[in-house]
C-alpha cells in the first residue's frame, strides 16, 4: 500500500517518459472482462439495499472469512503488490521491512480494537468514540480526521494508478493518463452507488481471490526455477544484485536521519492500520463480534500469506531480471511484479497481473469512497447538522450524493497529483490514522476516566500535528523527489512525522483528560464497557 | 443520537450497567480479557520494536549467515510472520475458551431481565 509511497514517487515521475510493455490490447481486454463481470455481481448484490444498514454496512451479512478477505482485498492495495515486490527487488532485505510492519499492525486490530469496535458501534468509527462523550464535537472531530485520510489516502491510489497505466497500456501523455484517471473514478463511483457496502465488499473478495492467485502461481513458479530452495534463489538474487541485497541497510541504512526515519516510518505502520477508517468500517459488515474476530484472523493469514510471496517474488525479480533493469524500465521500481509476470509467462500472464493490479485500485478506491461518504453522511449530516434526527431515507440519499462529490473530487485531485510524490500522500493518510484516530480510539475504550477534552485534543492534535510536520519535512520541499520543486522550507528532517505526532496524540489524550473539570456521565460509561466487551445490544444482521 | 445506545423507547435505561460493571461475573470477564490483551500486546510490541531496531542498528548482527544463504535477519523477519499467526491462534483459542461463554452467558442474562423489565 504505501509502500508505493516511497518507491512510486520515483515511477510516477519517471511514468512520463514510458512505453508499455507486453501487449495494451489484451491488458485493456482482461481488465474489461473483470469490470464487466464485477459490475453484473454488484448489480445483483444491490437489489436488496434499502436501508441505511445495508448501504453502509451491507446489512451485516457478511460472514467471517467473507469479511476476511474483504479485509484483505481492501488492504493489499496495487502499491503493496508492486511496491513492496519492487522495494525487495532493488532493496532487498529492507523491503521485506515494510512487509512486517503492515502484517504485525493487524494485532492490534484483532486484540484492543476489532471486536470492541464491533460491539459498541453501528456505521462508522464515530459511533464509538461518541458513544459516552459529547456527541456533537466528538463525532464532528471523527468525521474530520476520517475524511482527511480518505482523502489523501485516495489521492494516492488516482495518482497510482496515471503511472501504472502509463506502464501496462503504453499511455504516457498527460491527457490520456487524465483519461484514466476519470474512467477509474467514474467506475468507482458507479460500483458504490448502485452497490453500497455489499457491492464493493464483493469487488474485494473478488479481487482479493485474484490478487492472491496471481501471486501464489508466480511463487511457486520462481521458486520452481530455482529448486524449490529459498537459499539457491537469495543466493541468485545475490548473484545479480550483490550480497547486500541479503542484510538490512540498503535503503535505510544510510545515514543516522535516514535510521531514525524508518523508526517513525514503523511507528506509523504499526500503529496506523488499527486507526484507518475505511478498515475498522469494514467490521459492521459482520453479524457479531465473533465474526468480527474470524474477519480479522483471515486477513492476518491472507495478508501474511500474500506478503511472503511478495519476499519470493521481489528477490525473484532481483534474480532473473536484475535491479538496473527494473530501475530502466517504464514504471521504474513499480514495475518489478509485471516484469517478473512477462518473464515467466509472456504477454499472458503480465495482461492478467496487470489487470489484476487495475482491479486492485479500483477496489481500495471504493472502500476509501464508502467510508467517508458514511461518514459524512452519518456522522455530519445526520448526527450533527440534523441532530440525529434525519428525514427517512435522507441519510442514505446524502451518502449517495457524497459519493459523486467524493468521486469527482478524487479524480480532479487525482489528475492534479499525477507525477507528485505519492509519498506524501499515503504517509500523511499513515501518519494521520495513527496519531489522530488510535490514540482516541484505545483511550474510549480501555479509560473509562477519557473525556470529551482528552478525545478532541488528541485528535485535533494528532491531525493538526502530522500535517504540520509533513508541510515542513523533505517530501514537501527541499529534497530532490519533493511536491514543490525550486523552494526550500523545510525544517523537520524527517519524511514520516509519525515519531513525533503518534506519541503527541496520546500525550494530549492524557493531558486534556487530566485538565477536564466536567467529569463524563458514569452511567454511559458502564454502558459502553458491558456492551464493549458482551455484545449486548449490538445491531445485528437485517434479514430481509 | 443515531447510535440509539443511551435510551430505552421510554427514554429510561431499561438496564442498570453500572451494576452489571460491578457483577462478579463481568469483572471476571474484563479480567481474563485485559489480563490476555494487554501482556500480549505490550509483548509483541516490544519483539517488533526489537527488530526494528536490531534491523536499523545491528546490521553485522542480522548478516551473520546461519544456513546457506539465509542470514538471521531473514529468519528473524520470517519470526515476526511465525509469532503473528502464532498469536492469532493463541488469541482465538483464548477467546473460544475463556471469553465467549462469559460474554454470553452476562448477554443473555441482561436480554432476559429487559424482557422483564418492558
Amino acid at each position: 500500500m504505501n509502500v508505493s509511497a516511497l518507491h512510486a514517487a520515483t515511477s510516477a515521475r519517471a511514468a512520463a517518459e514510458t512505453t508499455s510493455v507486453g501487449s495494451p490490447i489484451l491488458n485493456i481486454s482482461i481488465f474489461g472482462a473483470f469490470v464487466a463481470i464485477t459490475l453484473i455481481i454488484v448489480l445483483r448484490a444491490s437489489r436488496n439495499n434499502k436501508t441505511a444498514a445495508d448501504y453502509y454496512a451491507a446489512g451485516r451479512s457478511f460472514t467471517g472469512p467473507q469479511n476476511g478477505t474483504a479485509i484483505a482485498g481492501d488492504y493489499l492495495s496495487a502499491a503493496s503488490f508492486l511496491g513492496i515486490c519492487g522495494a525487495i527487488a532493488i532493496n532487498g532485505y529492507d523491503g521485506f521491512l515494510y512487509s512486517i510492519g503492515f502484517l504485525v499492525a493487524w494485532l492490534v486490530a484483532l486484540l484492543l480494537v476489532a471486536e470492541l469496535m464491533r460491539n459498541t458501534g453501528k456505521f462508522t468509527m464515530a459511533d464509538v468514540l461518541s458513544f459516552r462523550l459529547k456527541q456533537r464535537p466528538v463525532r464532528l472531530a471523527a468525521a474530520t480526521t476520517t475524511l482527511v485520510v480518505c482523502f489523501f489516502y485516495l489521492l494516492a491510489q488516482m495518482a497510482g494508478a496515471g503511472g501504472l497505466v502509463s506502464l501496462l497500456l503504453g499511455i504516457n501523455d498527460k491527457v490520456g493518463q487524465s483519461v484514466v484517471i476519470a474512467v477509474v473514478g467514474a467506475l468507482m463511483i458507479i460500483y458504490v452507488l448502485v452497490g453500497g457496502m455489499k457491492g464493493t465488499t464483493w469487488v474485494q473478495i473478488i479481487k482479493a481471490c485474484l490478487l492472491i492467485a496471481g501471486a501464489a502461481v508466480m511463487t511457486v513458479w520462481v521458486l520452481a526455477l530455482h529448486g524449490f530452495n529459498l537459499s539457491e534463489l537469495l543466493g541468485a538474487a545475490a548473484a545479480r544484485g550483490g550480497e547486500a541485497v541479503l542484510n538490512p541497510g540498503l535503503q535505510y541504512g544510510i545515514s543516522e536521519i535516514s535510521r531514525l526515519d524508518f523508526i517513525s516510518l514503523a511507528l506509523a505502520l504499526v500503529l496506523g492500520t488499527a486507526g484507518l477508517p475505511h478498515v475498522l468500517m469494514r467490521f459492521y459488515t459482520v453479524p457479531t463480534a465473533k465474526e468480527a474476530r474470524r474477519s480479522v484472523v483471515w486477513a492476518i493469514w491472507l495478508i501474511g500469506v500474500f506478503y511472503l510471496f511478495t519476499l519470493v517474488l521481489g528477490y525473484g525479480a532481483g534474480a532473473l531480471i536484475g535491479a538496473d533493469a527494473i530501475k530502466a524500465a517504464p514504471g521504474g521500481v513499480n514495475s518489478a511484479a509485471p516484469l517478473l509476470a512477462f518473464e515467466l509467462g509472456g504477454p499472458l500472464l503480465l495482461g492478467l497481473i496487470s489487470a489484476v493490479a487495475f482491479a486492485t485500485i479500483l477496489a481500495v478506491v471504493a472502500g476509501l469512497t464508502i467510508t467517508a461518504a458514511a461518514s459524512f453522511s452519518h456522522d455530519v449530516y445526520a448526527s450533527v447538522i440534523k441532530r440525529g434526527k434525519p428525514a427517512p431515507g435522507m441519510e442514505v440519499k446524502v451518502a449517495r450524493i457524497t459519493v459523486v462529490i467524493i468521486g469527482i473530487f478524487a479524480i480532479v485531485g487525482g489528475i492534479g497529483v499525477q507525477g507528485q510524490n505519492i509519498a506524501f500522500l499515503v504517509a500523511l493518510a499513515f501518519a494521520v490514522a495513527a496519531s489522530a484516530n488510535l490514540p482516541t480510539i484505545l483511550y474510549s475504550l480501555f479509560w473509562k476516566r477519557f473525556s470529551t477534552r482528552g478525545a478532541l485534543w488528541s485528535m485535533y492534535g494528532g491531525l493538526g500535528s502530522a500535517i504540520f510536520l509533513i508541510i515542513f519535512s523533505p517530501v514537501v520541499s527541499g529534497s530532490e523527489t519533493a511536491m514543490i520543486q525550486g523552494v526550500d522550507f523545510h525544517w523537520f528532517p524527517l519524511n514520516n512525522p509519525g515519531i513525533v505526532s503518534i506519541p503527541l496524540g496520546f500525550i494530549l489524550g492524557w493531558l486534556g483528560t487530566l485538565t477536564s473539570r466536567t467529569l463524563e456521565n458514569p452511567v454511559v460509561a458502564a454502558e459502553m464497557e458491558v456492551r464493549s466487551l458482551t455484545g449486548h445490544g449490538a445491531e445485528g444482521a437485517t434479514t430481509h | 443520537m443515531s447510535n440509539g445506545a443511551h435510551q430505552s423507547d421510554a427514554g429510561l435505561p431499561i438496564t442498570d450497567f453500572p451494576a452489571v460493571e460491578n457483577s462478579e461475573k463481568f469483572r471476571l470477564l474484563k479480567r481474563r480479557h485485559r489480563s490476555f490483551v494487554f501482556p500480549v500486546a505490550f509483548g509483541f510490541l516490544v519483539w517488533y520494536f526489537a527488530y526494528v531496531l536490531l534491523a536499523d542498528y545491528a546490521h553485522d548482527f542480522m548478516a551473520t549467515p546461519v544456513w546457506g544463504n539465509i542470514n538471521v535477519g531473514l529468519l528473524l523477519g520470517l519470526g515476526q510472520f511465525v509469532t503473528t499467526f502464532g498469536i492469532t491462534t493463541w488469541y482465538v483459542s483464548y477467546a473460544n475458551r475463556k471469553l465467549d461463554p462469559v460474554a454470553e452467558e452476562i448477554r443473555s442474562e441482561l436480554e432476559t431481565q429487559e424482557g422483564v423489565n418492558r
